[in-house]
C-alpha cells in the first residue's frame, strides 16, 4: 500500500485485507482514523468520547496476532466507531444522556466482547439522541451532530453520530442501535449502508435499553459488504439475552458477494410513499425500483393495509417499555446525583431531582407518554391496543412476504432537514421514522442503503429493503445488486459527491 | 378515540410523581401542551378494529429461555460500587428514606 | 406519612367475635433455596460480605439482561402441584413498576395476571370446641418474583426507619428467587381465624420443606408472611376494609398479630370509626402492629409484559414428570404417622400445628421412643421456644440432640431433672447431649453403695418418718426418697432410691 493512499478512504473490506497482507500495519490504519478524527470532528462531532490509547492498543495487539503467525479475523485491524449506548469496559457510556455523565460501565456489552475478539479496533464512543429518543441527534445533551454532507443539516437519528462517523471517513464501520429506524434513516440522510437485524439476532445484553421488544443493534458502513462482514462479527446466538434467537446466523457475506436479483420477487409497499414523501425522494426510488426491473427482478405493489397505524401503536409501546427501562436511572447506584445538599432530602425528592436535571425534555416527555400509556385505566386502550395493532402489522409483512422475497420503500420521506427545524415539534420529527418503524414493531430486518441525491437540494436519498425474520441475507443480497448497479452508473462512490470537510 | 381524554396540568405533575420527575412547575403546561397533542395522535390505535386480535409482546415466538442454576462470576465490591454517587461500609449509600419500611 | 407507635384501643377477643366475622388473606414469600438467583448466575449464600453477590443485571445497571433460573421455575411447579394447583400452559413475567432504593431496576420482575400455578389449595386441622376440624384454605395462586435487596437506617437513635440520616444498601439478596403463594380470602373460620392462620402456615413450611426447594426459615426471612386482615359485621356482610400486616417472622406471631389486628380493628370499627385501609408492621417484642404506608388509590404499579424475558409454556410431559416424583402428600404423611405411632387424632394435630412433625419424625427414626419424643419436643422445648419467640425449628437444638437424651433417659443414665439440664446445656451451645453430660457430671447415680449411706442419713434425721412407712404407710417414703435426691443433687434414680429404702425396711408394696 503506498504512502500516499488515504488509509481513511479504504472500505473495511479492503483494510482487513491490507492488515492481513501486512501492506499495511493495524497501528497505522488506526492513527489514520485518530488524525482524521481530530481533523474533521470539531465540526461533525460525531464521537462523545475517543479512546486513543484503547484504540492503539488494540491495534498494537493484531500487528503481533499478525506477526506472531496466528490466523485474523475477517475484520481484524478495521476501526469502528460504537453507538454509546453500548457498555464497554471502563470506557464512558452516557447514551447521550447528563443523567450518565462520567460512567465507566465495569462490564462489555455482547457486541463489545465480539468486536474485542474479532480484533475491530474501537475507537470511541458515537453521539447520539438521549437514550435513542430522536431522529436528528440534537436531543443528545452533548449537543447535535452534523452531517457530512451539508452541517447546517441533521445527521438523523438516534445514530446520527455512528451515521456521521463513518459517512465522514472517521471510521469505515460503526454500531448502531435501531428502535424505530435509528440505524436506517441516519444512513439514508447521510448517503451510507445501515442495516437493522432481525430481532435476536444480535445480542442486546450491554444495550442500554430503550424498548426491549423493539431495539436491535446493526452495522453501519459505507458499502453493502462491509456492513455484511460487521454483521456476521456481531451477529449470533447469546445466552445473555433471553430475547436471542438460537438459529444459525444466514451467509450474509455470502449473499453480499452473490448481488444477483434475478427471478426475485420484489413488492414496493403502497402505504410506503406518496404523499409526504419528498418529490426528490419519490423520484430516486421510483428510478431504483425501475433499475431492479431491469436487473432482472420482478417487481409488484403490495398493500400493508395496516401501515399506516404503525406510527401510533410505536409511539405507545415505546413511551410504555421505555418509562420503565429508564427507571433504574435515578442518582443512587450509578450516574449523577442532584439536589442532595439543599437540606435533608429524601431519597425520593433526590431522585426527582435528578431525573429532572438529567434528562432533556424528549426523554420526560416520552417517559410521561409512557407512564400514562401503562395507567391502570388506560392500559387497554393505549397498550393493550398497541398490541394488537402491532400484531396486525406483523400479520400485514406476513401476508406480503407469501408472494414477495423481499419489499422495498423510502428509507425516510425527505433527505436531511436542517437542525432545529422541528425540534419543538415532537410529532414532526416523529414522522421522520414512518417508514422504519413497521420492520421494528415487526421484528423483520431492514437496510437502507443510498440510491443518489433528490434532485432538489444535492442530499442523498435511501431506499429501505426488507426481509422476513431471520432472512437477513436476502437485504445484503439485493442491496449489494442495487449498489453494484448504481456504482457502474454513477462511475463513483455517492460519498465521492460529498463536500470535503 | 373519539373521547380522548385532553391532559392537564394536573395530570401532568401526577405522571410526573409517578415517574419520580421533579418538574419545575413552571413547566407543566407545556408539557400538558405537548402530550395532549402526541396522545391525540396516537390514539389513533382505537380506530382499529382489533377486539379478536392477540395483543403481540415479544416480536419472536420463542418460549422457555431458562439458564442451568449453575454459579457465575459476580463483580468484585470495588466494581460493584464503581459508579456510585456515594459508598459506606461497601455499601451503597442513599439519602434518609421516608415513609415505608 | 407513618403515625407514631402510640398504643391503639383493642378489644377483648370475645367481643371482637361477638360482633364481627374476620376474613383473612394470607400471603407467603418463599425464598428458594436454588445456588443462584431468579435471572443472573450470583450466589443466593446467606451472610456475605455486601455487595459481593452482584452483577450488572442484579445491580440493575444499565444494559443489563435477565435470564431464568430453570431450577426456579422447575422449584415454582413443583410447589403448586404439592399446593393442589392448576400449572399454567402459558404465562409470562410481568414488570411491577415502583420507585424504592432497594430495588435496582426500580421495577420488580414478577408475575401478574398469568401466575405460573394457580387454583389449589391446602387442607389443614384446628382444635375447635367440636373437636379436630379440617378447614380447607383455598389458595389463588403462586407466581414467581424476586426480592429486594437489604437497606440498613444510619444515624437516629434506633437503626429504624424513622429519624435516620441516610440509609446504607447492600444487594446480595437482590434477585434471589421468591414464590409468593396468595390464598383466595378465607372465610369461615370465625374465632379460629387466628388459629387456621398459623396451622395454614406451618403446613406450607411442612410441605416446602418436604419438596426441598427452601430452607424455609423464618427468622431468616426465605419464608416471610403478610396478613391481610378484614372486619364485617356478619359473614353475609359486604367485606370490610383490609389492612395488611408484615413483618410477621414465625409461626407464633402469624396466630399472634392476626389476633391483635382483629381486636384493633374491632375496636375502631365499635368506636364508630372506620379502619384505614394500609400496610401495618408487626412488632414481635411488644406484640402490637403499628401504622405504615397508606395504600392510597395513587399506587399505580403500571404493570406489562416482561419484553426481555420470553413466556414459559411448561410442556405437559415436563408437568406430569414433576407431578409423578413429588414426595408424599403431608396429609397421607400424617395419617402414616399417626398410625405408627399410634396416637390420637388430636395429638396428631398438635404435632402438626406446632410445625414440629418432622423434628419428631426423625427424632423417633434416632432411636427414641414417639411419646417420649413428643413429650420433650411439645412440652420442655416448645415452653423454651415459647419463651424465646423462636419456632421450635429455629431452636439450636436438633432432633439428632433430642433423641440421644431420650435414650439415655430410657437406658437410666438420665432422670427427667437431669435431661432437662442436658437440654438447657446443648441450647447454651456446650456441645452434644453426651458432652454435656460429661462435663457437668449429670449421670445418674447408679451404685447403690452412696445411695445406701444417704437413705441412712435421711432415716436418722426423719425417724418419724420411717416409723410410718414401716408401720405400713408406703406413701410416706416420698420424703425420705425426696431427702435422697436433695442430697445427691439430683443425680439419684429415684425409683431406684424408693426400691433401696423398702428392702432396706422390710416393707414391701401391695
Amino acid at each position: 500500500m503506498g504512502t500516499s493512499t488515504d488509509l481513511t478512504r479504504l472500505t473495511a473490506a479492503e483494510t482487513a485485507a491490507a492488515v492481513a497482507g501486512g501492506e499495511v500495519s493495524a497501528v497505522e490504519v488506526a492513527q489514520a482514523h485518530l488524525d482524521r478524527i481530530t481533523a474533521v470532528d470539531g465540526r461533525v462531532h460525531a464521537f462523545l468520547h475517543v479512546d486513543t490509547e484503547g484504540a492503539l492498543a488494540a491495534a498494537t495487539a493484531v500487528d503481533s496476532a499478525r506477526a506472531s503467525g496466528a490466523a485474523l479475523s475477517p475484520l481484524a485491524g478495521v476501526p469502528l466507531a460504537l453507538k454509546d449506548v453500548l457498555t464497554q469496559r471502563g470506557i464512558p457510556t452516557t447514551c447521550g444522556s447528563r443523567i450518565l455523565e462520567g460512567w465507566r460501565p465495569p462490564y462489555d456489552a455482547t457486541v463489545t466482547a465480539r468486536l474485542k475478539a474479532a480484533g475491530v479496533v474501537i475507537l470511541g464512543k458515537t453521539n447520539m439522541d438521549e437514550f435513542a429518543m430522536g431522529s436528528s441527534t440534537e436531543h443528545s445533551a452533548y449537543g447535535a451532530t452534523h452531517n457530512p454532507w451539508d452541517l447546517e443539516r441533521i445527521p438523523g437519528g438516534s445514530g446520527g453520530g455512528s451515521a456521521a462517523a463513518v459517512a465522514s471517513y472517521e471510521a469505515p464501520l460503526a454500531i448502531g442501535t435501531d428502535t424505530g429506524g435509528s440505524i436506517r434513516q441516519p444512513a439514508a440522510v447521510t448517503g451510507t449502508v445501515g442495516v437493522k437485524p432481525t430481532y435476536g439476532a444480535v445480542s442486546r445484553y450491554g444495550l442500554v435499553a430503550l424498548a426491549s421488544s423493539l431495539d436491535q443493534a446493526g452495522p453501519c458502513a459505507r458499502t453493502v459488504l462491509d456492513a455484511a462482514l460487521l454483521h456476521a462479527t456481531i451477529a449470533g446466538h447469546d445466552p445473555l439475552d433471553s430475547t436471542s434467537a438460537d438459529v444459525p446466523v444466514p451467509d450474509v457475506v455470502a449473499a453480499a458477494l452473490r448481488a444477483d436479483v434475478r427471478g426475485l420477487r420484489i413488492g414496493v409497499v403502497k402505504e410506503l410513499g406518496g404523499e409526504g414523501y419528498q418529490a426528490g425522494v419519490r423520484q430516486r426510488f421510483d428510478e431504483t425500483v425501475e433499475l431492479l426491473t431491469g436487473l432482472g427482478a420482478e417487481v409488484v405493489e403490495v398493500s400493508c393495509p395496516n401501515f399506516p397505524y404503525a406510527l401510533a401503536a410505536y409511539y405507545l409501546i415505546l413511551p410504555s417499555e421505555a418509562s420503565s427501562n429508564i427507571a433504574k436511572f435515578d442518582g443512587m447506584r450509578f450516574g449523577i446525583r442532584v439536589g442532595e445538599d439543599d437540606g435533608s432530602p429524601s431519597v425520593e425528592q433526590v431522585m426527582g431531582r435528578t431525573r429532572a436535571a438529567g434528562f432533556g425534555p424528549e426523554v420526560i416527555r416520552r417517559i410521561m407518554l409512557g407512564t400514562y400509556a401503562l395507567s391502570a385505566g388506560y392500559y387497554d386502550a393505549y397498550y393493550g391496543q398497541a398490541q394488537k395493532v402491532r400484531t396486525l402489522i406483523a400479520r400485514d409483512f406476513a401476508a406480503a412476504f407469501d408472494t414477495c422475497d423481499v419489499l422495498v420503500s423510502p428509507t425516510a420521506p425527505t433527505t436531511a432537514f436542517k437542525l432545529g427545524e422541528k425540534l419543538d415539534d415532537p410529532l414532526a420529527m416523529y414522522l421522520h421514522d414512518i417508514a422504519t418503524i413497521p420492520a421494528n414493531l415487526a421484528g423483520t430486518p431492514g437496510m437502507s442503503l443510498p440510491i443518489g441525491l433528490a434532485p432538489e437540494d444535492g442530499l442523498p436519498v435511501g431506499m429501505q429493503i426488507m426481509a422476513p425474520a431471520m432472512a437477513d441475507d436476502r437485504l445484503y443480497n439485493v442491496g449489494a445488486a442495487v449498489e453494484a448497479a448504481l456504482l457502474e452508473r454513477w462511475g463513483r462512490p455517492i460519498l465521492e459527491e460529498a463536500p470535503s470537510l | 378515540m373519539a373521547d380522548t381524554p385532553s391532559i392537564t396540568r394536573d395530570d401532568v405533575a401526577h405522571l410526573a410523581r409517578l415517574a419520580r420527575i421533579d418538574l419545575p412547575p413552571d413547566s407543566l403546561d407545556h408539557y400538558a401542551e405537548q402530550l395532549d397533542v402526541i396522545l391525540g395522535a396516537v390514539a389513533q390505535v382505537s380506530e382499529v378494529a382489533a377486539d379478536d386480535v392477540p395483543a403481540m409482546s415479544h416480536p419472536l415466538p420463542l418460549v422457555n429461555v431458562f439458564r442451568a442454576d449453575v454459579v457465575r462470576p459476580s463483580l468484585s465490591n470495588a466494581e460493584a460500587l464503581s459508579g456510585a454517587p456515594s459508598v459506606e461500609s461497601e455499601r451503597f449509600r442513599v439519602p434518609r428514606i421516608l415513609d415505608e419500611e | 406519612m407513618s403515625t407514631a407507635s402510640t398504643a391503639e384501643d383493642v378489644l377483648p377477643y370475645d367481643v371482637v367475635i361477638a360482633n364481627f366475622d374476620p376474613v383473612l388473606g394470607l400471603e407467603v414469600h418463599v425464598e428458594l433455596g436454588t445456588a443462584t438467583k431468579m435471572f443472573c448466575g450470583c450466589r443466593t449464600e446467606f451472610g456475605a460480605d455486601p455487595n459481593t453477590q452482584v452483577c450488572p443485571t442484579c445491580l440493575g445497571l444499565p444494559g443489563s439482561l435477565p435470564v431464568v433460573n430453570a431450577v426456579a421455575v422447575e422449584s415454582a411447579i413443583r410447589i403448586g402441584l404439592a399446593l393442589n394447583c392448576q400449572i399454567a400452559d402459558w404465562c409470562r413475567y410481568a414488570r411491577k413498576n415502583y420507585f424504592y432504593p432497594d430495588m435496582p431496576k426500580n421495577f420488580q420482575t414478577s408475575q401478574y395476571d398469568e401466575p405460573i400455578c394457580f387454583d389449589g389449595y391446602l387442607d389443614v386441622d384446628v382444635e375447635t370446641d367440636e373437636g379436630v376440624r379440617t378447614f380447607r384454605v383455598a389458595i389463588e395462586r403462586a407466581h414467581m418474583e424476586e426480592d429486594t435487596g437489604k437497606t440498613s437506617h444510619q444515624g437516629g437513635a434506633t437503626g429504624r426507619i424513622h429519624g435516620a440520616e441516610y440509609s446504607l444498601v447492600d444487594y446480595n439478596r437482590a434477585g434471589i428467587p421468591l414464590i409468593e403463594i396468595v390464598t383466595k380470602p378465607l372465610e369461615g373460620t370465625g374465632k379460629y381465624a387466628p388459629e387456621v392462620a398459623k396451622a395454614y402456615v406451618a403446613a406450607l413450611r411442612e410441605v416446602l420443606r418436604g419438596l426441598g426447594v427452601s430452607d424455609v426459615k423464618m427468622e431468616q426471612g426465605s419464608l416471610r408472611c403478610d396478613a391481610n386482615i378484614s372486619l364485617r359485621p356478619t359473614p353475609e356482610s359486604p367485606l370490610g376494609t383490609r389492612t395488611e400486616t408484615k413483618n410477621v417472622n414465625s409461626l407464633r406471631s402469624v396466630e399472634r398479630a392476626i389476633r391483635y389486628e382483629m381486636t384493633r380493628q374491632a375496636a375502631v370499627l365499635m368506636s364508630g370509626a372506620t379502619v384505614t385501609q394500609e400496610t401495618r408492621h408487626w412488632h414481635e417484642d411488644t406484640g402490637v402492629t403499628t401504622s405504615g404506608r397508606e395504600k392510597s388509590d395513587a399506587e399505580d404499579y403500571r404493570y406489562f409484559p416482561e419484553p426481555d424475558l420470553v413466556p414459559i409454556a411448561p410442556s405437559r410431559e415436563w408437568v406430569e414428570e414433576l407431578r409423578a416424583a413429588l414426595p408424599e402428600n403431608p396429609a397421607v404423611r400424617h395419617k402414616r404417622l399417626q398410625n405408627d405411632w399410634g396416637i390420637s387424632d388430636f395429638d396428631m394435630m398438635a404435632v402438626v400445628n406446632a410445625g414440629a412433625v418432622d423434628l419428631v419424625e426423625e427424632t423417633v427414626a434416632l432411636g427414641a421412643d414417639q411419646a417420649a419424643a413428643r413429650k420433650w419436643w411439645l412440652g420442655e422445648l416448645a415452653r423454651i421456644a415459647n419463651e424465646r419467640t423462636l419456632d421450635l425449628a429455629d431452636l439450636p437444638i436438633t432432633s439428632a440432640d433430642v433423641a440421644r437424651v431420650v435414650v439415655l433417659v430410657a437406658e437410666g443414665a438420665l432422670n427427667d431433672k437431669l435431661a432437662r439440664q442436658v437440654i438447657d446445656g446443648i441450647l447454651a451451645g456446650e456441645g452434644t447431649a453426651d458432652e454435656v453430660v460429661a462435663a457437668r457430671g449429670l449421670a445418674v447415680v447408679s451404685d447403690d453403695a452412696p445411695l445406701l449411706a444417704a437413705i441412712e442419713e435421711a432415716l436418722a434425721a426423719q425417724p418419724d418418718v420411717a416409723e410410718k412407712i414401716r408401720g405400713g404407710k408406703v406413701a410416706a417414703s416420698g420424703a425420705i426418697v425426696g431427702a435422697v435426691m436433695k442430697s445427691t443433687r439430683g443425680q439419684a434414680d429415684a425409683g431406684r432410691v424408693r426400691a433401696l429404702l423398702l428392702e432396706r425396711l422390710g416393707v414391701t408394696e401391695d
